[in-house]
């Protein structure tokens, strides 16, 4: 099973974006696009989601929301920030009711520039979210491996 | 019987017939953005809905504070990224009406060539999302594909696909070469025969009218009472449409509202796709009848000194835009009513005594855009 | 060539306590709420309500300039769907409004800063 790759899903969350960013991921995941040759497939349940793509700066309401979505994602995980409100804060990050970019609620592994974001780049993002996916979840295996062989130990290892 | 049994079976009479709220959104499958409505049900009947908005609220109109008016054009056009253009225009025709000047009659023509681009590729990501309401998910995927040539025609007469920063105040930055003109008509025609094939679809299946026919009826009067817009209203058979007011290059050009009477969700989306046939129309008659000039924008001096209420048709309905100066760089202040904001009323009238079930798709009829809603 | 129908837009300034009593004259008058804003400016509150007409596409604007400790009533009881617009003005400038039909209280936008337009703006 090891030589197997995954097939991540994505997640997608709208924090305050305009709706380019947004318009953008939907677009890059329509056929025209079509992301989804990359093995990747959309979902709305963060419970089975792999890879969180957020849009749109983080503000006073959403960012528990976020926090949460995050939380929910089991591991491992990765985070793409699409377009430069999501890197940021961008245009509106004067706005008093922006606190910032996605990172401020939570590690961002990606961030994908563009004002809006063009499918092109979303599509390399999620390329590059893929790769990150594949070798965390490596480390992640390994890790479980490690952890099973040190419970098969005998007891008097530990001693 | 037992106790047990004649206990529960009471309980269950009572629990018929009470009123349950449950919530719909934030994150929901029909909507790519959030919005959050209260839904107070009786059984499967909704009696009374109640917004709240808030999640995408970024507070926009706030920076009229912080940058000059040159530079607030740019944040007004990422006031929404699919009416993008439209909103920069809206902007800076209002602060134009402030210092009381004539943009170059080019420009006039540019700026509606890209508003009713911008108009298609709206109306299209509507259907889109309408047929993916809907469970019709090949005719979504048709409508995307359709978009995308429009998309191409902004990417190459703009150099931006949702995001153009193609205004300034006085006119336009860019021209569109001759040869661009063509194309657009070239794509535009195509557009349109891949459109009519989809139009049968929509309007003629018998799946997608016994889904939409009968479903979210608002009357005329109540469309006047609530402040309804755009295409909600026309459907309703309010003849409103702002372009009419005549500015940029629509006075040179013949158009007539496109009406429904039916009030319904088959008629809005009947409105908006004949609308996007209008728009084919109205882009023809205008690279048909466009002046060749050199002139692309009126240099502006000085400040903006003043106060101006501007009414742009959107591809959701009428956006107002309100411009405050005092003789300094900075704008007093900068309030954008969106088409959204006005039909939310009418979207929380028209869930009333409407199925469940039927909820998600008359969210999607009045086309909400929350990013414009929330600003 | 098309048709244009553009009256100049109108702004008619009435002191606070005609508001009601002009509201529903324009209501009578067919006209439709278009939009309700506020400025502040220069220490004093500038609401501004709009009105649309659908056929001849006349635009009045009733404005009246309060100071921020006056309480303006709602409108909201004769033309129910200005609630939002009134909330919005309550929440981002902190005008004083009583008797909205539907008062959020200060919970439509639920931003964290108080009135982030109003007197307190920076």
């Amino acid at each position: 099973m090891a030589n197997i790759k995954r097939s991540p899903w994505l997640l997608h969350y709208d924090g305050s974006s305009c709706n380019g960013c947004d318009i953008e991921v939907l677009a890059s995941l329509t056929p025209v696009y079509d992301a989804e040759r990359f093995g990747v497939m959309n979902t709305g349940d963060p419970l089975q989601a792999d890879i969180l793509l957020i849009t749109g700066g983080i503000n006073t309401q959403n960012r528990d929301v976020v926090k949460q979505l995050y939380k929910q994602m089991p591991r491992p995980k990765v985070v793409v920030a699409v377009g430069v409100c999501a890197c940021t804060g961008g245009v509106f990050k004067d706005c008093y009711n922006i606190l910032g970019g996605a990172d401020e609620v939570v590690p961002v592994d990606i961030y994908v520039p563009g004002c809006a974001a063009r499918p092109q780049a979303i599509i390399d993002g999620i390329i590059q979210a893929v790769e990150l996916f594949q070798q965390r979840s490596e480390e992640h295996d390994r890790l479980v491996r490690d952890m099973k062989a040190w419970g098969k130990r005998k007891p008097k290892a530990e001693s | 019987m037992d106790r047990e049994k004649t206990e529960r079976l009471e309980t269950n009479r009572s629990i018929e017939g009470k009123r349950s709220v449950i919530p719909f959104g934030p994150q929901h499958p029909v909507l790519p953005e959030p919005i959050h409505i209260d839904l107070v049900i009786e059984d499967e009947t909704v009696l009374e809905a109640i917004p709240s908005v808030g999640f995408i609220h970024r507070g926009l109109e706030s920076l009229a504070a912080k940058r000059d008016f040159n530079q607030l054009i740019y944040v007004a056009e990422r006031t929404c990224g699919i009416c993008s253009f439209q909103h920069g225009m809206g902007y800076a025709e209002a602060v134009e009406h402030v210092f009381g000047i004539e943009i170059p009659i080019r420009a006039r023509f540019l700026r509606t060539i890209w508003a009713e681009l911008g108009r298609m590729h709206s109306h299209l990501l509507w259907l889109g999302l309408l047929a993916d309401g809907f469970g019709y998910e090949n005719l979504f995927y048709q409508c995307w594909r359709i978009r995308e040539k429009v998309l191409d025609l902004q990417e190459a007469t703009t150099g931006g696909r949702l995001i153009f920063s193609v205004n300034c105040i006085g006119g336009v930055i860019k021209d569109i070469p001759e040869e661009l003109l063509k194309k657009i008509l070239a794509s535009i025609a195509e557009v349109e025969e891949e459109l009519k094939v989809l139009q049968k679809t929509f309007m003629e299946d018998y799946t997608v009218r016994s889904r939409l026919s009968g479903v979210g009826i608002l009357t005329r009067q109540q469309v006047h009472e609530l402040g309804c817009a755009g295409p909600v209203a026309r459907a309703s058979g309010v003849s409103c449409d702002m372009r009419i007011t005549g500015y940029g290059a629509y006075p040179e050009l013949d158009f007539e509202p496109v009406t429904a009477s039916e009030g319904d969700a088959y008629a809005r989306c009947d409105c908006r796709l004949r609308e996007v046939f209008q728009s084919i129309d109205l882009l023809r008659q205008a690279i048909g009848r466009m002046p060749a000039e050199k002139d692309l924008s009126t240099p502006v001096k000085g400040n903006p000194e003043g106060e101006y209420f501007m009414r742009v048709e959107q591809p959701r309905g009428e956006a107002v835009y309100y411009v405050k100066g005092t003789g300094k760089p900075m704008l007093e202040r900068f309030r954008i009513r969106t088409p959204t904001f006005a039909n939310l009323p009418g979207l929380c009238e028209m869930l009333k005594n409407t199925k469940l079930s039927d909820v998600g798709l008359l969210v999607l009829t009045i086309d909400p855009c929350v990013s414009c809603t929330e600003r | 060539m098309g048709k244009v129908l553009n009256p100049a837009p109108v702004i008619e300034e009435i002191p606070d306590d005609h508001l009601l009593k002009r509201v529903m004259e324009m209501k009578k008058g067919g006209f439709r709420l278009s939009q309700v804003c506020a400025a502040f400016v220069d220490g004093k509150f500038e609401l501004s309500y709009s009105f649309g007409d659908d056929e001849t596409y006349e635009y009045v604007t009733l404005r009246v300039v309060i100071d921020p400790e006056t309480e303006i009533p709602s409108i909201t009881e004769i033309i129910p769907q200005a609630l939002f617009y009134e909330n919005e003005m309550k929440e981002l400038f902190g005008v004083k409004i009583r008797m909205i039909s539907v008062d959020y209280e200060n919970k439509l936008y639920r931003i964290e800063k108080e009135a982030p337009f109003g007197p307190g703006k920076d």
